[in-house]
């Protein structure tokens, strides 16, 4: 009983607190979705209304009195006036439910891709995501950048959901309902963003040990920071020379067999890219800030950060691993 | 029906050595001790899997605890759902239909006594198999492990390549056992009650208990063969170089989702349709009233049955099928509300105009009234497919299902302890004892899954083992954690309730709650034979026509 309260109050109530609230939507798609949620909130709490009060009035009203303990009530067997009453004022609310619902899944599910669309394909990994961005050659991880998208003008950003591993699920509750990223079975999905800022969201479908950290960013950029953003994307990773110690520790050791960094030998796709490891704020796909301390304690020791994530402990001695995090520091 | 036909000479108790108890309990065939030891059993494995939601609820008391590692985590949740499913809540059902069916249909036994000890012995290795996974998981060197793979365990998870060692394979061959025992106990509960009944026992005139057990059996049949082929399969793939759901050599994730869900969505109404039968037996008894409406109850039944085998892949909203597909599961999925609508309120209408004794049993039947109501809506929240891309995977869904199987299945079968207790044991459970039970654990479902609804729909996904601060989870998760002690404090009391009414109970006789089926005809525990001689019923109601020979039910139908 509780929870219709709660659910009833809950547009004003609980958008403050959260940044991940299904009822503070800011893209066509959740602001649709919730739209439909309030339809059926209404429907469904008058019916609750409804029952409950016949249950509660049937109740206090046909409470055995003491007066007439030892007498038995009327017997009444039913009556099909009252079973065909209770029967088809159902069947009319889920005609209208149904029709809500089918027009809802066809207008969300089945929207043509505009001309000025951005396709970005996502693969979920165990426990991070993959971003690439086909038309500009770019791949990150974890923190996906899209463009802004003017409710006159749409550009929103079509998915391709791929998984390279175990089933997981892509969800950004402010931005559009969920999607699982399902092996041999690409999903497709999308959002168009009506203000800038960060969203927040993680893997909705269990994939393992380290389901509960893999966190997604979305970052809705205008579209000008997004076009500064894809330009310092494309760039080749930075070549500092005074970095050649760290490099070459990086790429004498199993680091280049599952992380990229463009432009030098190691070109690893099991791990995220780290070209422009720096350009991002989280590390371990959320699971920590991106300081030069989480960041040295990551390479040293990624269980503490996140146990059970795929990243080794490489065993680097100190100096080492010095070198390593400030090399790591310069691809920005 | 001649009152003759029911008395019954005392039962003979003698004082026997414990080895001889034992082992007539362990080779027993009698429907009676097997209807109790699957009981037990259940109740068993309530408290671990009890136990196990208590870790689960400890941990996510605030973000970044610590209190068990994500792989214990993980197994938590994979153990508690499978215990709670297939090694608590069938047994208990099952056990109840063991019990009750021959009695209310004025039958000896059930169609066959060995097959039903058979399937409870096999469903009880079953059980063992999945715990015995803590030492074998992996190969029996120290300590092993249990699956973690989460009780629908999706494929790839359990494929070898993300399962490694032998922890899935315990709950593989621990479900198909016990499925194989749930098969020969449906088997053995349609033909009791086709082959069984007593005379005048037609089945139009059959208690509503029975004719939900009789539409469950045929459910399991339906619902456990496919997931038996599963498991089947998912061991060819791991041991035989099968490529079913083995994504890395293209056999296919979907596919698993539909095999396990074509079993798991009718599971919930095998699961809830007894339920249904105890409310459908206690609110008349309590109400003073026949059953409101007894053929619509039975066709609403049937067709719960039917569309709940058309309704699995609105579990799979997500996983993208197409728009067709998807509008297709919407509808089947809020069709099945019109029938369970119906259900309630024919108990509404049975309460109408009666004399309600809010006894103990009646409090849970109840309970459930009002919180089925609210599992349904929700149900059909979800079935509207948009809102369910929010929802689902969501902590909502975890409140919504555990409302449904707690606030729903749990209640109504709480009550049934309370209603046949005495008729199982010869005692009356205390009702003072009782009484705290039901509110304090009334007290503690609303804590928990009222406001587990909340986090769902402020982002929180299932599953997880932890969480970030400042998403306005931890206040929430601390009450849902406070509201499931609670709910442990109040099964601590059912259970001693259960203990001490056994030896100091007041005695109970045959008849405590002035019913009107069969089984309240015969002793209190009923002996082995059950009745001394076959009855002989005219009506739904013979224990009425008995008591009000001026008014008879049989006048009626």
């Amino acid at each position: 009983m509780l929870a219709w309260s709660y659910l009833l109050l809950a547009p004003p109530a609980l958008a403050a607190p959260s940044q991940t609230n299904i009822f503070a939507p800011e893209s066509t798609p959740a602001k649709s979705i919730l739209n439909l949620t309030v339809f059926v909130l209404v429907i469904t709490a008058i019916i609750f209304v409804v029952v409950f009060t016949l249950l509660v009035y049937s109740i206090s009203k046909f409470h055995a009195k003491s007066a007439d303990a030892n007498r038995e009530p009327a017997q009444v067997y039913g009556s099909t006036q009252i079973e065909l009453a209770w029967t088809i004022i159902p069947v009319l609310i889920v005609v209208v439910l149904f029709l809500a619902t089918a027009r809802s899944i066809h207008a969300i599910q089945d929207a043509p891709e505009p001309p000025g669309a951005l396709d970005v394909i996502a693969i979920g990994h165990q426990y991070w995501w993959e971003f690439r961005y086909p038309a500009f050659g770019i791949v990150t991880a974890n923190e996906l950048h899209i463009p802004v998208s003017d409710p006159s003008r749409p550009t929103p950003t079509f998915l391709q959901l791929l998984s390279a591993d175990t089933d997981h699920s892509f969800w950004i509750p402010e931005l559009a309902g969920k999607t699982d990223l399902v092996p041999n079975h690409p999903n497709r999905m999308w959002m168009d963003p009506h203000r800038t800022g960060i969203f927040l969201g993680q893997c909705a479908q269990y994939c393992g040990t380290q389901h509960a950290k893999m966190l997604l960013r979305v970052s809705v950029d205008s579209p000008q920071d997004f076009a500064a953003w894809v330009r310092s994307q494309q760039q080749p990773a930075v070549q500092d020379q005074s970095m050649m110690a760290g490099r070459q520790v990086f790429e004498h050791t199993a680091c280049i067999n599952c992380h990229t960094v463009s432009g030098t030998p190691a070109n690893g796709r099991f791990g995220p890219d780290l070209t422009h490891l720096m350009s991002r704020t989280t590390l371990a796909a959320g699971a920590a800030e991106n300081t030069p301390d989480s960041l040295r304690q990551w390479l040293q020791n990624p269980d503490v950060i996140k146990p059970g994530s795929l990243m080794p402990a490489m065993k680097l001695s100190d100096a080492d691993l010095t070198a390593v995090v400030d090399y790591m520091e310069t691809l920005r | 029906m001649s009152s003759d036909a029911i008395t019954i000479p005392a039962l003979q108790i003698q004082e026997k050595p414990w080895v001889d108890l034992l082992h007539e309990w362990v080779t027993t065939v009698d429907h009676k001790r097997l209807g109790i030891l699957y009981i037990l059993y259940g109740l068993g494995f309530l408290v671990v899997g009890g136990v196990e939601a208590l870790i689960i609820r400890i941990q996510l008391m605030h973000s970044h605890n610590d209190f068990v590692s994500p792989q214990v985590f993980n197994r938590m949740f994979t153990m508690h759902g499978t215990t709670m499913i297939f090694f608590m809540v069938m047994p208990v059902l099952f056990g109840f239909a063991n019990y009750l069916v021959p009695l209310m249909i004025g039958a000896r036994d059930m169609a066959f006594p060995r097959l039903n000890a058979f399937s409870f012995w096999l469903s009880a290795f079953g059980g063992l198999l999945l715990y015995f996974s803590f030492f074998g998981g992996s190969g029996l060197y120290g300590a092993g492990n249990a699956p973690d793979v989460g009780w629908w365990a999706y494929a790839p998870l359990g494929a070898r390549a993300f399962s490694p060692g032998h922890s899935s394979d315990y709950w593989t061959l621990s479900l198909l056992v016990s499925g194989f025992g749930s098969i020969g106990t449906a088997i053995n509960i349609i033909a009791t009650v086709l082959c069984m009944r007593c005379p005048g026992m037609k089945l139009g005139r059959m208690p509503l208990q029975v004719w939900l057990y009789f539409v469950m059996g045929g459910m399991v049949l339906i619902a456990i063969t496919p997931l038996s082929a599963a498991q089947i399969m998912l061991l060819i793939d791991r041991y035989l170089g099968g490529h079913f759901f083995d994504t890395q050599a293209g056999g296919s994730a979907v596919l698993w989702m539909h095999f396990f869900w074509i079993f798991g969505h009718p599971e919930v109404y095998v699961l809830v349709i007894p339920a249904f039968g105890f409310l459908s037996e206690i609110i008349p008894v309590f109400s003073r009233k026949p059953i409101f409406g007894y053929p619509v109850m039975v066709a609403a039944t049937i067709a719960i049955g039917l569309v709940s085998t058309s309704v699995w892949a609105h579990h799979m909203f997500t996983v993208g099928m197409n728009s067709y597909a998807n509008s297709f599961f919407a509808i089947t999925t809020m069709a099945i509300g019109i029938p369970t609508g119906i259900k309630i309120f024919n108990w509404i209408g049975t309460m109408w105009g009666g004399r309600i004794q809010l006894k103990v049993p009646m409090l849970f039947c109840i309970g459930f009234l009002f919180q089925f109501l609210i599992a349904g809506l929700t149900g059909i929240i979800q079935a509207v497919v948009p809102v369910d891309w929010q929802l689902s995977l969501s902590y909502f869904v975890v409140a919504h299902f555990h409302y449904v199987i707690v606030g729903g299945i749990l209640f109504a079968t709480f009550g049934a302890f309370y209603y046949w207790y005495p008729k199982m044991t010869g005692r009356m459970l205390s009702e003072r004892l009782g009484k705290w039970h039901f509110w304090l654990f009334l007290i503690g479902f609303h804590m928990t899954f009222d406001v587990m609804h909340v986090p769902g729909l402020l982002g929180m996904p299932r599953r997880i083992y932890t969480y970030e601060p400042g998403r306005g989870w931890d206040t929430l998760n601390l009450i849902v954690s406070i509201g499931a002690l609670i709910q442990a404090i109040a099964v601590l009391i059912f259970v001693w309730n259960l203990i001490s009414s056994y030896f100091a109970g007041a005695k109970a006789g045959n008849d405590p709650w002035d019913a009107w089926t069969l089984e309240w005809s015969t002793s209190s525990p009923p002996p082995p034979y059950n009745f001394a001689t076959v009855p002989v019923v005219s009506s739904r109601r013979p224990l009425w026509d008995l008591k009000h020979p001026e008014d008879p039910d049989s006048q009626y139908e």
